[in-house]
């Protein structure tokens, strides 16, 4: 019986989950069940949930589970909510992240030297928003302190986790296109 | 990534576009006229790129130095590939490598270019669907004030002022390294997530301890392991791992 309304029960998890939810944090509340057979029943409940669902769905975010609204409702959900929409990153906060996300860790003087300009001010937007953290100093003179992403950054941008990102090579394609 | 920038006198009105950095500036002007990165038209385009920069002088837009440099980069490859010279001879190379770089430089400028793009509508999507990011914590943190080198010594102060009577102060052979008290530190962050500053003096602690755990405190600091902040100014400092 029980395997018939894993899915339901998980499903009840998912809706109550502030965040995103692990296979893990499942297996302390289900011990008696497989990793395997726990992400089996989460594979058939997100396909078959958001096959039907069109307001609502369940996505792979920041190495878990969690269920969102789709896109489409945004404005409905502003008009509700009565807010504004959110304030978006700066396209130099955006670079800077950008060079962060492909080289990390990476310091400071290897940004500016991709982006070829000199400027710190949006590392430190970047840091306060902890979209990126700091990870040690570099062994090289002036031990510049190095820099990669957070699993703040993956939730930001809906990933799951970095390698979902397009690879540079993927990239320029697109360009030459 | 290009901003609109405006500059008014009295009787017109000129809209200039306004470049990140020289490189923007560059992909710009090859951009414009459909070339090959590969195949860039070096005089012509080192002609426009100065013509721009006269165009930010004379509408008093300041140039940073870095768009100076590149103006100089152009000009050494443009007047290296104007001198006769032999192909394979030293100069020759120096300008090909000078070129080869600067064409490498753009390619990996527009490449991240491209990948900010990506980034920026990935964005766009997520700011669009609920529940957002959790902000809880961040609302927690806004009543914090962070904590200065300042701040650390005046605790210490009235931390060794309000012991005093506990410090022991004869010589021990107990003595304590830099090291070990980082590690310690460390440990306690990894064990607690926090802790409070006076917990450090709540067993009776050498002077060599006290001057020790200051030490150990600015450097986790300085390396960015440890945040020091506080409710309110003279409250006990609260240390948290980063």
């Amino acid at each position: 019986m029980l395997e018939e309304t894993l899915p339901n029960q998980i499903l009840a998890i998912l809706f109550v989950a502030k965040e995103p939810l692990t296979l893990s944090e499942l297996q302390d509340v289900y011990p008696d069940t497989s990793v395997e057979e726990l992400r089996e029943n989460l594979d058939q409940l997100v396909s078959e949930f958001n096959s039907f669902q069109q307001a609502v769905e369940i996505r792979q975010i920041g190495g878990g589970y969690r269920m969102t609204t789709r896109p489409n409702h945004h404005e409905d959900i502003r008009n509700y909510l009565k807010t504004k929409p959110s304030a978006k990153l700066s396209l130099a906060a955006l670079e800077t992240l950008a060079v962060i996300a492909y080289k990390q860790p990476v310091t400071l003087p290897e940004i500016m030297d991709i982006r070829g300009i000199k400027g710190t001010s949006t590392i430190s937007t970047l840091l306060e928003k902890k979209l990126i953290e700091t990870r040690g100093r570099k062994k090289v003179v002036g031990r510049p302190i190095m820099y990669g992403t957070t699993k703040e950054f993956t939730l930001h941008f809906g990933l799951n986790d970095l390698s979902e990102l397009p690879t540079l090579e993927e990239l320029q394609e697109v360009l030459t296109q | 990534m290009q901003v609109q920038g405006g500059s008014q006198t009295q009787d017109y009105t000129v809209q200039l576009e306004v470049f990140e950095g020289p490189l923007d500036l560059l992909l710009h002007l090859i951009r414009q006229q459909e070339i090959d990165i590969y195949e860039i038209p070096i005089a012509q385009i080192t002609d426009q790129y100065l013509q721009y920069l006269e165009k930010m002088k004379d509408l008093s837009i300041t140039i940073a130095g870095d768009f100076l440099v590149m103006a100089a980069t152009l000009i050494h490859i443009k007047s290296g590939m104007l001198l006769p010279a032999e192909p394979g001879s030293q100069l020759a190379e120096e300008v090909e490598q000078s070129r080869n770089e600067l064409v490498e430089r753009l390619l990996e400028h527009e490449k991240f270019r491209q990948a900010a793009q990506m980034l920026y509508e990935r964005e766009t999507v997520e700011l669009s669907v609920w529940p957002p990011e959790d902000s809880e914590f961040e609302d927690e943190e806004k009543e914090l004030i962070s904590a200065n080198v300042f701040d650390l010594v005046s605790a210490f102060n009235r931390m060794v002022e309000r012991y005093k009577d506990q410090i022991v102060l004869e010589i021990q052979h107990e003595a304590v390294s830099l090291e070990e008290k980082i590690g310690e530190i460390r440990r306690l962050l990894s064990v607690q997530g926090e802790f409070l500053f006076s917990l450090f003096f709540q067993k009776k602690i050498s002077r060599l301890h006290i001057a020790v755990t200051f030490f150990a405190l600015l450097e986790l600091t300085r390396l960015q392991e440890i945040r020091l902040v506080q409710k309110d100014l003279f409250e006990d400092i609260r240390i948290l791992a980063c």
